[in-house]
């Protein structure tokens, strides 16, 4: 690592278009998406999140990943530098994803949420017969 | 804030109802005024404190590490964290699509409104939260006064 310094970013809060059915703020969690030949990996910062609160959502072609957040704060607050409320990021996806096979997991607030791509659009390798 | 989107645009060009208040914004003489989403006052990690009769609490969200990862050093009246958050390599022919996530060095210290016991405090992590329980001193501690 080079130690440069990280930076800090505010935590983005949702602008929603709709009405969540939860009250409390919503945040939009950041993500690194990154693909290889065979599959598509997000990766996204939930930190208060643990396993069983990570609801992932597949609807026409809208993969919804949402975070609720456990824990009480304790005490009375002195200084507030962020807020604290669920997340949720919502990505379309093509049909290059074999929705049947995603898998998620959770580690240390990161969900982890890989998408194989479905076969079809796997390159292939097309073997040349001679004649 | 609807304000922020025009934050690149000459004066001029700022239509609207919000023209007077991305004025007043810029001659506040926002540092980040070109980059929204990053604080201008702050420090990494952001970090709430809280207080109940008897402790102080920090916490502070550092998702993606491990604990022994940070590194916290407490006195009577501040503490420090400080680590260094890396973001894992993915291997070899990975191409990336979105990159938000950040890496890098990090050390803050906190002054804390009243004075602790530096020997008696504890800190837990777990999913990417960090809170650390810093026990009050006696002279910060709230006392009842009856009245006679």
């Amino acid at each position: 690592m080079d130690g440069k310094d990280i930076q800090v970013q505010d935590k983005k809060e949702l602008e929603s278009s709709g009405e969540m059915t939860r009250e409390g703020a919503f945040f939009v969690p950041n993500v690194d998406i990154f693909e290889d030949e065979n599959q598509l990996v997000l990766l996204a910062d939930m930190p208060g999140v643990d396993k069983d609160g990570v609801d992932i959502h597949l609807e026409e072609g809208q993969l919804r990943i949402q975070g609720k957040v456990s824990g009480e704060v304790p005490g009375e607050y002195v200084i507030s530098e962020y807020s604290v409320g669920d997340y949720t990021r919502t990505f379309t996806l093509s049909n290059v994803i074999d929705q049947e096979k995603i898998q998620a997991s959770m580690k240390n607030g990161v969900l982890r949420v890989v998408l194989p791509k479905s076969d079809i659009s796997k390159p292939r390798k097309i073997a040349v017969k001679s004649e | 804030m609807p304000g922020t989107r025009f934050s690149n645009y000459p004066d001029w060009g700022v239509w609207g109802p919000f023209r007077g208040l991305e004025r007043l914004r810029r001659a506040m003489g926002s540092v980040a005024a070109g980059s929204p989403g990053y604080s201008t006052a702050g420090v990494f990690p952001l970090t709430n404190v809280s207080e109940d009769q008897d402790n102080y609490y920090v916490r502070a969200e550092l998702p993606g590490m491990t604990a022994d990862q940070i590194d916290i050093t407490a006195t009577v009246d501040k503490v420090s964290i400080s680590g260094e958050r890396a973001i894992s390599e993915e291997g070899e022919g990975v191409v990336y699509h979105r990159r938000e996530r950040d890496s890098g060095t990090f050390s803050r210290m906190i002054g804390l409104p009243g004075s602790v016991d530096p020997d008696k405090v504890e800190a837990s992590f777990g999913n990417g939260m960090l809170t650390i329980k810093l026990p009050k001193s006696e002279a910060s501690k709230p006392k009842q006064i009856t009245v006679n």
